[in-house]
């Protein structure tokens, strides 16, 4: 047992931090987020070309760099820190997962192969912004050798701008879920970016109309019925979203701590104020609280993504981060914001950008009241 | 980053609980699950004689070095052993203080002589110690401590005056480590020493404290010309508040696993009861379960974070700064969904008159949590100072 990152991830996480530290500035988010694509992709060619963070866990037989979900989450805890605009959660932590949940060897060389070369990709699932195979309402129907796709889809993650879409639903007759990996610009699919209060990541409608695709964009999916693949993707890809709003937490609890050393009032630092302090020390247990979860997350997922024997705990690690990051995050953005005072209202201050990313990432992949009650029926249903 | 413990570590695991599975049983099965925090009171005979069991296995004092006697065991498996410990539901230790603090204390700082005079005893589980730290002006501000120690020269031996307060089992121990001022004109934490004062003695003398529990694991110590031997100090005059801290430093670490697998055995009986009287279908009760189950998952992850960065310098880190504030707030919240889930049958005791069962129990005991050994509130002055490098607190 040795619970602490091995002296090549701390490498990593700490190379990410400075980058994006760098890049991925108060000035870079803002202009990013009000830009048509609501990301700097000029920012993302680098991301890709020269830190290769799109292929970090994708195998080397695709062109990946072949490194753990350790490594993963080390980088995106600093994205979520420095609230990077980038299609990275959608390509890597959706679609990237998906394709190598469900895909064939085939299908994963050529769509993996794609995004170790920059291409964007997102995955849809839902309308209802469930967060199981359960919620998947689009329907596909056999049409001689193709399938017709047929439904609805919102809260899609980077869902206009994305360049691959993954592609969830019911098969009519069977009721089993199946993948489908589409390219976005078929005929058939419309996309509809949606105003987002959280700016820095932005969501869309999808609407298929009788989208043909050939029978080869089905992922393999070994079962016949992808929604165990589909479960385990967004177990995954949950797994790297309390990871970013740990990150997000860090950010707060610094900002908030520096801001308070600053201010006077009474003639002395509102930080040497008890009620500050003691805000404080709860938002920094929760933020620590909040780290152990995410590495231990990690470490399942991992195992999960690998056969490991640990791979049966993913559900509930990733529950278990999902629901302390998802309430940890919204609650320390709060108290920063208090913290801050009058400033921490207005929109120079950079504490409402968390604030809102805090509350929409809460309820993308399910809120902690939802993940509280998927680990009480694990504990208390059943024999 | 592996979460997986070694082969060798799993053989050791299987040893311990064989162990322990062995040799619980004739007299001391009766002591499964007892004598933990709420219920330090009960068997001390039977579970001193439980010491003397351990001792017989070279299962006591499992962290010292092999030198003093110790089985010089692995942070690793020390883990596994608080863990097995707890899991078998072996009693609440009579000897940790000894083993977990005073040996420890007295490896690090104490002379050659003290080593040999009391390690010995702790090894055997055949002498018990007390922790004389806090007094009635000295809780949170532990450095105000008003007890005297003078160096009396005909006697050659120190002289002890004063009264220390919340001494767990001191009715139970042979000796008791006291930190009293050798500088009567000194303040705050400079001027202090470090004793090791045999309670048997005319000057010591015992009065239990009655509780919210209606039961007396603590006392107050009163100390009236006590005497130790001229030996008997830790280190210097004035080095005193060095060798407490450094003791504090000990507390933290290793046992905090085990501690958890005691919460383990307290949340199971929660969530038996939920299932048994129906509350687990109460959605409200059944987010407070899951809320606990995810706390105490998380403060195992954070523990062996904890422990996997352990720098051996005895530096906290943050994760370790925030450990005493995280498990004493989840713990009294633990206590109160437990008579919540019991509902109105809560209320009664199972006997006259003030015999509680042990979810009463935990309710009531955990309201200790967030104030020993550090309050919430100076928990969090630390953290903010110590982790955050906010401003310290005005000096009055």
């Amino acid at each position: 047992m040795d619970f602490a990152f091995t002296d090549e991830q701390q490498m990593i996480r700490d190379t990410a931090e400075a980058f994006l530290k760098d890049t991925s500035t108060s000035e870079a988010v803002r202009t990013a987020m009000v830009s048509e694509l609501g990301y700097d992709a000029e920012l993302w060619q680098r991301l890709c070309g020269e830190m290769y963070w799109q292929a970090i866990h994708i195998p080397e037989a695709y062109g990946g760099l072949g490194l753990s979900y350790i490594e993963l989450i080390a980088i995106v805890e600093q994205m979520g820190r420095y609230l990077l605009c980038a299609p990275y959660f959608s390509t890597v932590c959706l679609a990237t997962n998906a394709l190598l949940c469900a895909g064939s060897e085939e299908q994963k060389a050529e769509h993996l192969g794609a995004i170790c070369e920059g291409k964007t990709a997102t995955l849809a699932w839902s309308n209802t912004g469930g967060w199981t195979a359960d919620s998947v309402s689009a329907s596909a129907r056999k049409d001689g050798d193709d399938y017709l796709l047929n439904g609805d889809y919102r809260y899609v993650v980077d869902g206009a701008s994305a360049e691959l879409l993954i592609l969830a639903a019911k098969e009519e007759g069977s009721d089993a879920v199946q993948l489908f990996a589409v390219d976005a610009a078929e005929a058939g699919i419309e996309r509809q970016a949606l105003p987002t209060m959280d700016q820095t990541r932005r969501q869309a409608a999808i609407q298929l109309k009788d989208l043909r695709v050939s029978a080869g964009a089905k992922l393999a999916c070994e079962s016949g019925d992808a929604a165990d693949a589909l479960n385990k993707t967004l177990q995954l890809a949950t797994v790297a979203l309390a990871a970013e709003q740990a990150g997000g937490m860090q950010q707060l609890l610094s900002s908030a701590v520096e801001y308070t050393q600053e201010r006077k009032q009474f003639n002395r630092p509102i930080a040497s104020f008890q009620s500050i302090k003691h805000k404080a020390a709860d938002m920094m247990m929760r933020n620590e609280v909040a780290r152990s979860s995410i590495y231990y997350a990690a470490c399942v997922a991992d195992e999960a993504l690998n056969g490991g024997e640990l791979s049966a705990e993913l559900p509930e690690a990733a529950s278990i981060a999902k629901a302390w990051c998802s309430e940890a995050y919204f609650k320390n953005a709060g108290e920063a914001m208090q913290m801050h005072g009058g400033v921490g209202f207005t929109w120079e201050y950079d504490v409402h950008l968390y604030f809102k990313r805090a509350k929409a990432s809460e309820h993308l992949l399910g809120n902690s009241d939802q993940h509280r009650e998927n680990i009480a029926a694990l504990l208390l249903d059943g024999e | 980053m592996k979460l997986q413990f070694s082969e060798k570590d799993e053989a050791f695991r299987k040893e311990i609980a064989g162990w322990l599975a062995d040799n619980l049983t004739g007299e001391f099965a009766q002591l499964k699950f007892r004598g933990g925090p709420g219920d330090e009171h009960m068997f001390p005979e039977e579970r001193k004689r439980w010491e003397q069991k351990l001792a017989e296995g070279g299962w006591t004092c499992v962290g010292w070095p092999t030198e003093y006697g110790g089985r010089g065991l692995s942070i690793e498996q020390q883990v596994i052993f608080y863990e097995e410990y707890a899991r078998a539901g072996a009693p609440g230790r009579m000897g940790h203080i000894g083993d977990g603090l005073t040996g420890p204390t007295l490896i690090a700082f104490g002379s050659e002589a003290q080593k040999a005079k009391y390690l010995p005893g702790i090894l055997a589980g055949t002498e018990f110690w007390c922790q004389g730290y806090s007094e009635p002006g000295a809780g949170s501000d532990l450095a105000n401590v008003k007890t005297k120690a003078r160096f009396d020269e005909a006697k050659g031996k120190w002289v002890i005056n004063g009264q220390k307060v919340w001494t767990s089992l001191a009715h139970e121990s042979e000796y008791c480590f006291v930190i009293a001022r050798t500088d009567p004109d000194s303040k705050a934490h400079k001027g202090l020493g470090f004793f090791l004062v045999k309670m048997d003695q005319p000057g010591v003398t015992v009065r239990p404290i009655e509780q919210i529990t209606g039961t007396s694991e603590f006392n107050e110590v009163f100390f009236d010309d006590a005497e130790c031997d001229a030996d008997d100090i830790v280190g210097e005059p004035g080095d005193g508040w060095k060798v407490a801290m450094g003791l504090l430093g000990f507390e933290r670490g290793v046992s905090t696993l085990g501690q958890q697998m005691a919460f383990q055995n307290e949340l199971n009986e929660v969530v038996k009861l939920a299932r048994e009287n129906g509350a687990a279908n109460d959605p409200q009760i059944r987010q407070r379960i899951a809320q606990a189950h995810i706390g105490l998952k998380i403060m195992r992850y954070n523990s062996m974070r904890m422990l996997s960065g352990d720098k051996g310098d005895g530096s906290l880190q943050k994760e370790a700064l925030i450990y005493k504030l995280y498990w004493a707030s989840w713990h009294r919240d633990l206590g109160e969904l437990a008579v919540d889930i019991m509902g109105p049958e809560a209320t009664i005791l199972p006997e006259a008159p003030y015999e509680l069962n042990r979810l009463q129990s935990l309710f009531l005991f955990t309201r200790s949590d967030t104030i020993y050994g550090g309050t919430n509130q100076i928990q969090r002055n630390i953290i903010a100072e110590r982790g955050l490098g906010m401003p310290k607190e005005p000096k009055w």
